[in-house]
């Protein structure tokens, strides 16, 4: 069984987003861009997996800026080949889940793991259509991840309960927070990374579904109101929220 | 875009759940727009419940796919109904709540019937005869608009954004039993387990008990969690406190967490990273507690208390009862 991990290149979160004059993307100066949070997660299970069961773990990015840094790093944490597909101009996540789909069909059967979404976009749904693209069953936002014989039981957090998932390999599966700690890759980790191979191919990405309008910031909220200190503002606030804000 | 417009209830133990009727008001809302009729899909094993509660709620129409092998949760078999209610209303706008269910689901409906597909949306407008979808981006740091350019569309509504508005007059609507065939299902749902504490999810709650750092520690939390009771709020906290370990990952709002937009969140020892006000900043009223004044929570707070949440949180909770009770 190969492994496959799939990796977004997102703006890291305590960027302060603005918007380029375009209007329809964020201003790229001084931003700093990592590997999404939750891809590593994907990641870092991939590795597990393939320490596991003696696999192959290829990660896949698809994506029109450079990336070979954050490659190598993951080269480092464990995986045994990097490939940057790199398409330029817009893509939806139906356009990278084909994208994706058509550089690991053929080293099916396969198991893939990829973040629960991409914190810049914030769809969540990549994973969901490259199984839909690849025949294969799905779980999305696994937070354990067990083997067990021929099935993988997993378990999901949905809105005040814990699901348990089953199903067969192959499959992909989508990483919340909470599924592992991501390790740190030691120096002679880092150099032998340098001779694992990383090939980046020219691709074409199918025109997105969805067509951008317009970005923008969001509208600010009025200036915050200080309206007292320690105790002695407690009856003012409940006066605030029942009469002023009429929330209570 | 195709006429009609498909809501996807969501159905959890026998109860539709409240975000799918908040998709159904969107969807009457744009039904004179879109043209078509607005129908409503209920999936499940037992089903009759469910119906009774969809039929009166302003349909023209309900769907039920109804079978032993969708009794709990599958992207597949969920799909699978999904698509054949797609193709007998050939609907051209298909609305799900943006729950775990929804978020699932709604992608694999798009792939499965070739459609652009919108998450967690905040908005719904007709211009120039198109309908615009607005979704927050990075966490709620930017906002985009967004078209079909497909003639079909799956949107995801954030939860508690999209009020509910009863359909008044509305007749029982008629019921169609769906024919469709669930498997082979190779991933499912075998067991949920409800979260032991009988309180709303950050993410659903009308008003959130958030808390940070300045809790002090995992012990901190006690107290918020009674004032959470005495409200009937969820109970959230920040990254930092999640990743010391002192609550639960379900717990935490921001951009590695939950989006939440309550009707009031109270944020107590949290200083307001910008990740964590990401998520939480279209809250329609923000109450801040924390002792220094230069937080950045202040900023965003339309009511903020500079001081010791250790005598706050619990005066606050006194008046609180007294006031509500």
């Amino acid at each position: 069984m190969n492994v496959f991990v799939c990796l977004a290149r997102v703006p890291d979160t305590a960027t302060r987003i603005q918007i380029a004059p375009d209007g329809k993307s964020i201003a790229t100066d001084g931003v700093t861009f990592v590997i999404n949070p939750y891809d590593e997660l994907a990641l870092e299970e991939g590795v597990r997996f393939k320490e596991a069961h003696d696999a192959e773990l290829t990660v896949l990015h698809v994506g029109p800026e450079d990336f070979q840094k954050d490659l190598r790093q993951c080269l480092a944490k464990g995986a045994d080949k990097a490939v940057h597909l790199k398409a330029t101009g817009p893509m939806g996540p139906a356009g990278i889940a084909a994208l994706l789909a058509e550089e690991i069909r053929p080293h099916l059967p396969a198991v893939v793991f990829t973040g629960k979404q991409a914190v810049d976009g914030d769809v969540g749904a990549t994973g969901v259509m490259l199984a839909h693209e690849l025949d294969l069953p799905v779980v999305t936002k696994i937070s354990s991840f067990s083997v067990e014989g021929e099935k993988v039981v997993c378990t999901r957090e949905i809105e005040g309960a814990v699901e348990t998932i089953e199903t067969s390999l192959p499959a992909v599966f989508t990483c919340e927070k909470g599924l592992n700690e991501p390790r740190r890759a030691g120096l002679k980790e880092i150099m032998a990374a340098k001779k694992k191979p990383l090939e980046v191919k020219e691709v074409t990405a199918p025109e997105p579904r969805l067509e951008l309008v317009r970005l923008e910031l969001p509208p600010e909220r009025p200036e915050g109101r200080i309206i007292g200190e320690g105790v002695e503002a407690v009856p003012v606030l409940i006066d605030l929220l029942r009469n002023e804000a009429k929330v209570l | 875009m195709k006429s009609g417009i498909l809501v996807v209830m969501e159905v959890r133990a026998g109860e539709v759940k409240r975000a799918s009727f908040e998709a159904l008001t969107a969807a009457r809302g744009l039904k004179d727009a879109l043209g078509g009729e607005v129908s409503c899909l209920v999936i499940g094993s037992d089903l009759d419940g469910p119906i009774e509660a969809v039929r009166g709620a302003g349909a023209d129409r309900v769907l039920a796919a109804r079978s032993e092998e969708v009794a709990t949760y599958s992207t597949e078999g969920y799909g699978r109904a999904g698509l054949a209610a797609i193709e007998e209303t050939n609907a051209g706008l298909i609305l799900l709540p943006a729950t775990a269910l929804g978020r699932d689901l709604g992608p694999a409906l798009a792939a499965l019937s070739g459609a652009a597909y919108a998450a967690e949306c905040t908005g719904l407008e007709m211009n120039d005869g198109a309908l615009e979808v607005r979704r927050p981006v990075y966490a709620g740091k930017a906002v985009a608009t967004v078209r079909s350019r497909t003639e079909r569309l799956v949107a995801s509504l954030r939860p508690n954004v999209f009020r509910i508005q009863e359909a008044e007059g509305a007749s029982a609507a008629p019921v169609t039993e769906l024919n469709f065939e669930p498997g082979p299902i190779r991933a499912r749902v075998t067991d949920v387990k409800a979260s032991s504490k009988d309180r709303p999810d950050v993410a659903e709650a009308e008003i959130v008990v958030a808390g940070g750092r300045g809790v002090g520690g995992p012990e901190g939390f006690a107290p918020l969690e009674e004032l959470a009771d005495v409200l009937g709020a969820g109970v959230g906290a920040s990254r930092a406190v999640v990743d010391l370990g002192w609550r639960p990952h379900s717990e935490q709002v921001g951009q590695t967490g939950k989006v939440v937009s309550p009707n009031l969140y109270l944020a107590f020892g949290i200083s307001g990273a910008i990740q964590h006000l990401a998520g939480m900043q279209t809250s329609k009223v923000i109450v801040a507690v924390n002792k220094d004044p230069n937080a950045p929570i202040f900023k965003v707070a339309d009511y903020g208390i500079v001081g010791d949440l250790r005598e706050i949180v619990p005066a606050l909770k006194e008046a609180l009862a007294r006031e509500l009770s």
